[in-house]
């Protein structure tokens, strides 16, 4: 017997395990028949997994939290028994800021995060003299890994990114127009959009989010709690099916045959050659065709990827309360530990995983503290640019 | 109305179709005061500028991330501004997101008064949705009409058989096949075309 699952994603390279899980065969061989829905938002996305239109979703990793805590709409429990992506982001700015910072970088060197934030505190500095318009930094959603990336990186140089620059909302397809309108500067998003802005020569990619963060949850494969305790074989061979994907992803030599059906217009629907450079790591950055290749980009199954690791859930839970989205609370803190489900994984692998952070080593960043999940206030309080609240 | 003023209601729709039918029905239910966003570059500033109450938007909007923003403590905001509906409310959010549609609140806004625009808005995307469907199939109709025509027009010719007898045998050979009536008038066609 099948058991028939709607299942929503929003078209970006990281929802790679479950759109090939289900194109590839591995979700109907463990007896699932997923239908795969294309989404416009991450409101959709959350509000149909909230309310049953979705059995499960490709979300981003804060969402998952917020919804389980009840932060910018209604609570509704979720768990997340697999990691679809680590890492994976970039931050893409416009010819004009791009050439701003590098002539501001002193010498540093431009990989360098901190030698970049420095960058644009001196580029902020002067234009707030000069009187011209604050910088505008796009990313995907409030709660979402690329405002808290782009967060982490300019406040390390002291850059306040609720009074010195603007961040707005947008949505991912809409990323590459503002940025050639110059309705935005900067943005970070996921793949492929950081891509398709260097192929138009209307930005450069100026940092992987590996190199801000080593290894940072992004999306994340998410269920209803309540789904999930009456469903565990469900959920054990989804996880399963989402696994053997991106095993099947990891391969080199499956590339070529991954980015082909990514690319298919009712799945991501770009360039299969402009996803495979993503899923390879090696991506042109400049539209005078330099290229950087790193082992870190996105990883879908490596190093324990698709585990999901409470500790991560913890870091972004601390990015909430560093920026003023919720008040620190020690049982909110749990909460969203227990979002991510590791013991859901090894349950439905058979073996016990290493966590993410044991795979990979500890939660590490090119700035602040190494992330103890057990001193959270310790941890905040190392940062001066915050906004505690609310 | 006089008591309480309209509340202020800004519908963000690409559809102009599906924005004028909503904006009929609110009207027609007194409430006077709506405002139609088609662009979506600058929205926040836009409904800033309006200041609404109440704030409607299609789900196949990919600018519905956008007015979550609004959510946050942001020096931009001048009034917090929550998700209409709250933990008791399931089904009303089951019913909008089901019709394709998401409202915004301004917090201090009444739930009574929330309610019958929320309704009227679930009724009129559910009606808009009907009405495409049915343009849909009044579209396929006239185009499975003009290939019957041509199809008849091949069997009379090729056959020497009048209309009636065209169209008979058209449509005793899709009931034997199980097909519509359109297709074997398709196949007839493509099929001519080939031994041209």
């Amino acid at each position: 017997m099948t058991t028939p699952l709607r299942i929503g994603f929003i078209p970006l390279v990281d929802a790679a395990a479950l759109i090939v899980a289900v194109d590839k065969g591995f979700a109907s061989a463990e007896g699932l028949d997923v239908t795969l829905v294309r989404e416009v938002s991450w409101s959709n996305v959350r509000d149909k997994l909230n309310i049953g239109l979705f059995d499960a979703a490709h979300l981003l990793a804060p969402v998952a939290i917020a919804s389980s805590l009840g932060l910018g709409h209604v609570k509704v429990p979720i768990a997340a028994p697999f990691n679809l992506g680590i890492n994976g982001n970039a931050i893409t700015v416009s010819p004009a800021l791009h050439a701003a910072l590098m002539a501001e970088i002193d010498g540093g060197d431009r990989f360098d995060p901190m030698a970049t934030a420095k960058a644009l505190a001196r580029v902020v500095a002067k234009r707030k003299k000069e009187g011209a318009d604050a910088l505008t930094f796009g990313m995907t959603f409030p709660f979402s890994t690329h405002n808290y990336q782009l967060r982490f990186w300019m406040a390390a140089a002291g850059v306040d990114p609720d009074e010195d620059v603007r961040l707005v909302v947008l949505p991912p397809p809409y990323m590459v127009d503002s940025l050639a309108s110059g309705h935005v500067d900067a943005f970070c998003v996921g793949a492929p959009w950081n891509s398709v802005a260097v192929d138009l020569g209307i930005g450069h990619i100026l940092h992987f989010v590996s190199d801000i963060l080593v290894r940072a949850a992004e999306k994340v494969l998410a269920v209803r709690q309540v789904w999930a305790d009456k469903n565990p074989q469900t959920v054990a061979a989804l996880v399963r099916a989402a696994v053997k994907a991106a095993e099947f992803i990891e391969q080199p030599e499956n590339r070529a045959e991954v980015a082909r059906i990514l690319a298919q217009p009712e799945r991501i629907g770009v360039d299969a050659e402009v996803i495979q450079r993503t899923l390879g790591g090696r991506l042109k950055i400049s539209p005078d065709g330099t290229m950087r290749e790193s082992g870190r980009y996105l990883l879908v199954g490596r190093e324990e990827a698709g585990c999901p690791d409470p500790v991560q859930a913890a870091w972004l839970y601390a990015q909430m309360v560093r920026w003023g989205q919720t008040a620190l609370s020690p049982e909110a803190l749990k909460t969203a530990m227990g979002v991510f489900r590791p013991d859901l994984y090894d349950a439905a692998v058979g073996r016990p995983s290493q966590t993410g952070q044991a795979a990979g080593g500890a939660f590490s960043a090119f700035s602040g503290p190494v992330f103890n999940p057990a001193d959270v206030v310790g941890y905040l309080a190392s940062f001066a640019v915050a906004r505690r609240g609310p | 109305m006089s008591a309480e003023q309209s509340p202020k209601i800004v519908i963000v729709d690409e559809s102009p179709i599906r924005a004028a039918i909503l904006e009929e029905g609110l009207r027609e239910a007194g409430f006077t005061q709506v405002v139609h966003i088609r662009e979506m570059q600058s929205l926040l500033a836009r409904i800033y500028s309006v200041d609404p109450d109440i704030i409607l938007i299609d789900l196949e909007n990919p600018s519905r991330d956008v007015l979550e923003a609004m959510f946050q403590v942001s020096r931009a905001v001048r009034r917090p501004i929550a998700m209409f509906v709250d933990q008791s409310d399931s089904a009303s959010i089951q019913a909008s997101v089901e019709a394709g549609v998401s409202a915004y609140i301004v917090d201090g806004l009444k739930k009574e008064r929330i309610k019958p625009i929320l309704d009227l808005c679930v009724s009129r995307f559910n009606a808009f949705a009907k009405l495409q469907e049915e343009l849909e199939r009044t579209k396929s109709q006239l185009e499975d009409r003009k290939v019957i025509e041509r199809a008849k027009g091949i069997l009379m010719k090729m056959k020497g058989l009048n209309e009636d007898e065209a169209y008979v045998l058209l449509r005793s050979t899709a009931m034997r096949e199980k097909k519509k009536i359109g297709e074997i008038a398709q196949s007839i066609i493509t099929a001519s075309e080939m031994l041209k």
